[in-house]
């Protein structure tokens, strides 16, 4: 580790350090929020227990595949935009525009046309996250070296062999910002939906402890959820940094 | 304006593209699910004329301009401070980047917690959302700045207050817009998410209400006008951003 991220390491446990504090002399009351020593305390009980494994299976279930078929449609989607420039040009301002509108606006519509279900969660998550594969995609195919292409047709690859020796390596550090991204938004739009309203799953878990000042449940969850998404972003942000100075870019 | 034109264009292809889309999924989905486009905006001009509905849209309106105003200071203040130092700037990317990342609807009981439902929590949380990017986007345009720059001011002897305006704002200007802007669309994520959970007013409400009730209508006519809003303003800040971005080269 570098000495940037043991600083970040220092702040972040003199953070808590100071929370601990505030919460222990009563700054912070115990109903607004438990020391964090107590949180701690609290999701291993709550770990244990397995009370909470079917939500959080369920919820990380939804993640994965809101996640997944972003990924893929968002993939294929960008293969097949990118070759038409028609196409391209008249989505532009749709891409543009895209997140400035508030998704979880959609969902209300989403419960009606579908049921409280799983779907409606899961369209959420991948929403938001289709989107940024696309874009990150296209970008990531522009960004193919155009000698590399004529290398790989004066050697007459296939079609599918260029994709595979050329197109796909090239563009990879791109891909991998969309897929970065397409967790985050995973994550953001189910456990989202989830609290907005549902009946099962981390979210409403959530929300159901806060409703009954239930801080030994919901905190725990809480930093569960913050602890997972956090690890996922900071791997593939590792992952990403690595392709990136592979390939030269930094 | 004719630079903007092929994208107006596309704009208006792809407005009608969606509309005809809405159309045809309302005959799949039937009435009890959607409502039509062209009932939904007569419906959506009728709540405009209603006093009631109005209350609803400036409890909104006030939750977000409060909430943006201080995502917007705080976030050019953090960014500021952290791109001035390149250490610090290296220590603070990382968590204002992980932060970013996180479904920040978790931490909205702590937010109600710390506030109380109503107001104050729905400008927290809005803020929240869009003091990240504002940060991150003015700590990379510091960054970035050319040192010939700030080395000329020096050799000119430029007053602190001169080298701010005449270097450090022009220069810094398009990435701090488009911090702008991105901070604008998550702030109103943001507020309208805090009024969904936890409020008794405004068009998160409102839409909350409509949900319990079946209200399809509602639903509908709330999320047309979010959408027509969120659209219209970020074509403007787009248009913006452009022309800041090209002058600069």
């Amino acid at each position: 580790m570098n000495r940037a991220a043991w600083v970040r390491l220092g702040l972040i446990a003199a953070i808590i350090l100071a929370l601990e504090l505030l919460c222990r002399i009563g700054v912070i009351d115990q109903l607004t929020m438990p020391p964090p020593s107590e949180i701690l305390r609290d999701t291993i009980v709550l770990l244990a227990s397995g009370s909470m494994n079917t939500a959080m299976l369920k919820t990380f279930l939804n993640v994965v595949i809101a996640f997944g078929a972003a990924t893929i449609a968002g993939v294929g989607l960008g293969v097949a935009i990118h070759g038409q420039r028609r196409l391209r040009q008249g989505l532009e301002p749709l891409f543009a525009t895209y997140y400035a509108i508030p998704v979880y606006a959609f969902y209300p519509l989403f419960i009606v046309l579908f049921g409280l279900g799983d779907a409606p969660q899961i369209l959420i998550g991948f929403m938001l996250a289709v989107v940024a594969v696309i874009m990150n995609t296209l970008i990531g195919l522009d960004r193919v070296s155009r000698v590399l292409l004529k290398t790989a047709r004066i050697h007459r690859l296939g079609p599918m062999r260029t994709a595979l020796h050329i197109t796909l390596p090239s563009a990879a550090p791109y891909l991998l910002t969309g897929v970065k991204l397409a967790v985050a938004y995973a994550f953001i739009g189910v456990i989202g939906a989830e609290f907005i309203m549902s009946n099962t799953g981390v979210g409403y878990e959530i929300s159901f402890a806060y409703n009954n000042f239930d801080n030994a449940t919901m905190y725990p969850l809480i930093l569960l959820i913050l602890v997972v998404s956090i690890a996922a972003n900071s791997l593939l942000s590792r992952w990403e940094a690595t392709l990136m100075r592979r390939r030269g870019y930094r | 304006m004719s630079r903007f034109h092929p994208f107006s264009w596309n704009g208006a292809v792809l407005i009608g593209v969606l509309l005809i889309g809405w159309q045809l999924l309302f005959e799949i989905a039937g009435e009890n699910a959607m409502a039509p486009p062209i009932a939904t905006f007569a419906y959506l001009l009728q709540l405009l004329a209603t006093a009631s509905f109005w209350s609803n849209v400036t409890a909104t309106a006030a939750a977000f301009l409060f909430a943006l105003i201080i995502a917007l200071v705080l976030g050019l203040l953090i960014g500021f401070a952290l791109g001035l130092h390149r250490f610090s700037a290296e220590v603070g990317e990382a968590i204002l980047v992980s932060f970013y990342s996180v479904p920040k609807i978790t931490l909205y009981p702590i937010v109600l917690l710390a506030f109380g439902i109503g107001m104050p929590a729905k400008i927290a949380f809005g803020a929240i959302h869009g003091v990240v990017p504002m940060a991150i986007f003015t700590m990379t345009a510091i960054r970035t700045l050319d040192p010939v720059l700030l080395k000329t001011a020096k050799v000119m002897r430029l007053a602190p207050w001169a080298v701010v305006r005449t270097i450090i704002v022009p220069s810094t200007l398009p990435e701090v817009f488009t911090g702008l802007r991105v901070s604008f669309s998550l702030t109103l994520i943001g507020t309208l998410l805090g009024e969904m959970f936890g409020s008794q007013r405004g068009l998160g409400y409102l839409l909350m209400t409509a949900i319990g009730l079946q209200n399809v209508r509602m639903i509908m006519a709330v999320t047309l006008l979010l959408v027509l809003f969120a659209a219209s303003v970020s074509v403007v800040l787009i248009a913006i951003d452009r022309r800041l971005h090209r002058a600069t080269g």
